[in-house]
């Protein structure tokens, strides 16, 4: 299955790049080769962000799997990114969460 | 930006910020021209107060009478939600936005979906939306529905509380006219919650809605505008689906009425004598008395004599039926129906308790509108006081008072007072000051028989009778007789008369009698 995620950001602001950074990381981590990933910047593209409502950024929006889903914030916790996109580590029975630490 | 406009500042001191009109009824006159231009406005008011109406009014009335395009930010409605509920006002929000006059903003949260939070954030996205949807379409007024609703959405609210500082710093940058509105959880005490009047302090507008007597009473009042003239205080307004908004002025109401020197009848010939030749034209008259002296007669006569001329009436009935007019008028040889259908007459009864004072006025002055009357009667005045608190039934009275003036009409208004004998009751003192003339009727007791006594307590600019002239009612309707002559204390309601005129009294006593 693959993860078709939104990623929005506001230029290049320390969230925003810490936000790209993080997810990165996590998809590297428990989505290898499952994922695509849309870095849009509101600023360039403020109807998209109308369109989705976003409010906040950074806002990740996972569009595929269903149901669609908003994180707000820099990733910077992990349990709640995992928990948004559904890999939480309780769903995740079979998965390796804490083995790979290099990333990206 | 709006530099090149300064020139246009014209009855603002230098200093004072440029107004931009609201285009909403009587609120540019209390806000002495309108909101201050470029800056931002919180409107604060419990839950049903208005807020949103006069927010969306003050947008609608901007892109269709000052071609000014408008952003609506909207954190609690819909969008859907927010065209389909002020459609009956005659808003047509959806063609606004068609037409590119107007940009819609979708701040509200998304049903049934907690947003997952990982780390920080802010507001940016929502910023970059609005200064958007402002550039897009040339944006003058921005509206920000119902702002207290964002803070629920996130659980941080010193990130909400910033955000809305830097949108509102942004905003003022960008030049526009900003509308506020923020839900208060009580009428009396702090502006708002959230503490977001802690940056939007500079100008302040409250919406009340109070019970007053059971009927619901809404109010406005211009807490600040910084560095603008505005009149202090509360205006009560009212919301309806012909006008929308209307604040009613009172006092911020201009006493500038042009004084007209032309005469017309009061339908009763001695009557017009006794004043002078006529009542003016443009003048209030207050005709007050105990119940039965005649007050329904004189409104009778008085609308007669416009009929005779060819002038149109309008008569307010607040306490009888049209079939009790109608057939009070016809004993008096007058026929209200047929003028009606000849269109120079209009009844309109309205019971007081139907509906607050504050619409009834709005609807009185829409009758007027609509049929220009020139003259107007209300028979009777006082019956209104009893549906409402003494404060606003003289804001009725004023609000009513002006407009006909300000037409250039006649009004003639009836107050029961609740002393047979005379005496004053409250309304009196409520209305005297505002009439221009003042008819009393009174009974009056002399040797244990009821006459009646009338006289013409005050008239504003003419010389006028002083006396207190006896009449009789028959049914051909009133007639003016002599003066009582000796009698003192009349309109005490203690009569009493000197021995020298009881002398000839008893011998002018046969006489009296074969004078029939």
């Amino acid at each position: 299955m693959i993860y078709k995620l939104r990623l929005y950001v506001t230029g290049r602001t320390h969230n925003s790049l810490r936000a790209i950074e993080n997810l990165k990381r996590v998809c590297e981590e428990d989505l290898r080769g499952r994922y695509e990933i849309e870095v849009i910047d509101v600023l360039e593209h403020p109807k998209l962000a109308e369109n989705e409502r976003i409010m906040a950024t950074p806002t990740l929006v996972k569009k595929l799997p269903v149901p669609v889903r908003k994180i707000i914030g820099d990733l910077s916790d992990r349990e709640k990114v995992l928990f948004g996109l559904d890999l939480s580590p309780f769903d995740l029975a079979g998965g390796n969460p804490s083995e790979a630490n290099g990333g990206a | 930006m709006s530099y090149q406009t300064d020139r246009h500042m014209s009855d603002r001191k230098p200093g004072h910020l440029e107004a931009m009109e609201t285009g909403i009824a009587g609120f540019d006159q209390i806000a002495m021209g309108g909101l201050p231009k470029g800056r931002t406005t919180l409107v604060a008011g419990t839950a049903g107060s208005g807020k949103t109406v006069i927010a969306l009014e003050f947008l609608a009335n901007g892109v269709t009478k000052f071609d000014e395009p408008g952003v609506i930010v909207t954190f609690e409605e819909t969008p859907l939600d927010l065209i389909r509920n002020v459609e009956s006002f005659g808003w047509d929000l959806q063609q606004m936005l068609d037409d590119g006059k107007l940009a819609i903003v979708n701040a509200t949260p998304e049903p049934g979906e907690a947003v997952i939070e990982s780390g920080s954030y802010d507001l940016s996205a929502l910023v970059a939306r609005i200064e958007h949807a402002i550039r897009e379409i040339g944006a003058r007024r921005v509206i920000l529905d119902a702002v207290g609703a964002l803070f629920p959405q996130f659980s941080d609210s010193s990130v909400v509380r910033n955000e809305l500082r830097r949108i509102h710093n942004g905003l003022r940058g960008m030049g526009v006219t900003t509308l506020i509105t923020l839900e208060r959880t009580d009428e009396e005490g702090g502006v708002g919650r959230f503490g977001v009047e802690e940056f939007v302090a500079d100008n302040v507008v409250i919406l009340r809605n109070r019970l007053d007597n059971e009927k619901r009473r809404r109010t406005i009042e211009i807490l600040k505008f910084r560095g603008a003239p505005h009149q202090k205080g509360e205006y009560p307004f009212t919301i309806d689906v012909d006008d929308g908004v209307t604040v009613i002025p009172l006092s911020a109401i201009e006493l500038k009425q042009k004084s007209s020197d032309i005469r017309v009848s009061s339908g009763v010939a001695e009557l017009d004598r006794m004043c002078g030749g006529g009542m003016y034209r443009d003048s209030i008259i207050l005709v007050s008395g105990a119940t039965g002296t005649g007050k329904t007669l004189t409104v009778t006569e008085y609308i007669k004599a416009a009929i005779r001329s060819g002038e149109r009436a309008l008569l307010f009935g607040s306490e009888e039926s049209r079939e009790q007019i109608m057939r009070n008028a016809s004993n008096w040889g007058a026929d209200f129906e047929q003028a009606e259908k000849d269109g120079i007459l209009r009844i309109v009864c309205r019971y007081p308790e139907v509906m607050s004072l504050e619409d009834h006025l709005i609807q009185m002055k829409r009758d007027i509108r609509d049929f220009r009357p020139a003259r107007v009667a209300v028979d009777s005045m006082s019956a209104f006081e009893r549906v409402s608190s003494g404060k606003s039934f003289r804001e009725f009275v004023i609000g009513l008072t002006s407009h006909i003036k300000h037409l250039e009409t006649t009004g003639l208004f009836t107050n029961t007072t609740s002393m047979l004998m005379g005496g004053e009751s409250i309304t009196e003192t409520h209305i005297s000051t505002i009439t221009d003339t003042i008819i009393l009727l009174r009974y009056v007791e002399l040797q244990g028989v009821m006459r009646r006594g009338l006289t013409v307590l005050k008239m504003r600019g003419t010389w006028h009778e002083k006396d207190i002239r006896e009449y009789v009612i028959d049914n051909h309707g009133m007639h003016i007789q002599e003066p009582f002559k000796g009698v003192h204390g009349i309109l005490t309601g203690v009569p009493t008369y000197s021995y020298a005129q009881e002398r000839r009294r008893l011998d002018d006593m046969f006489e009296d009698e074969s004078r029939s």
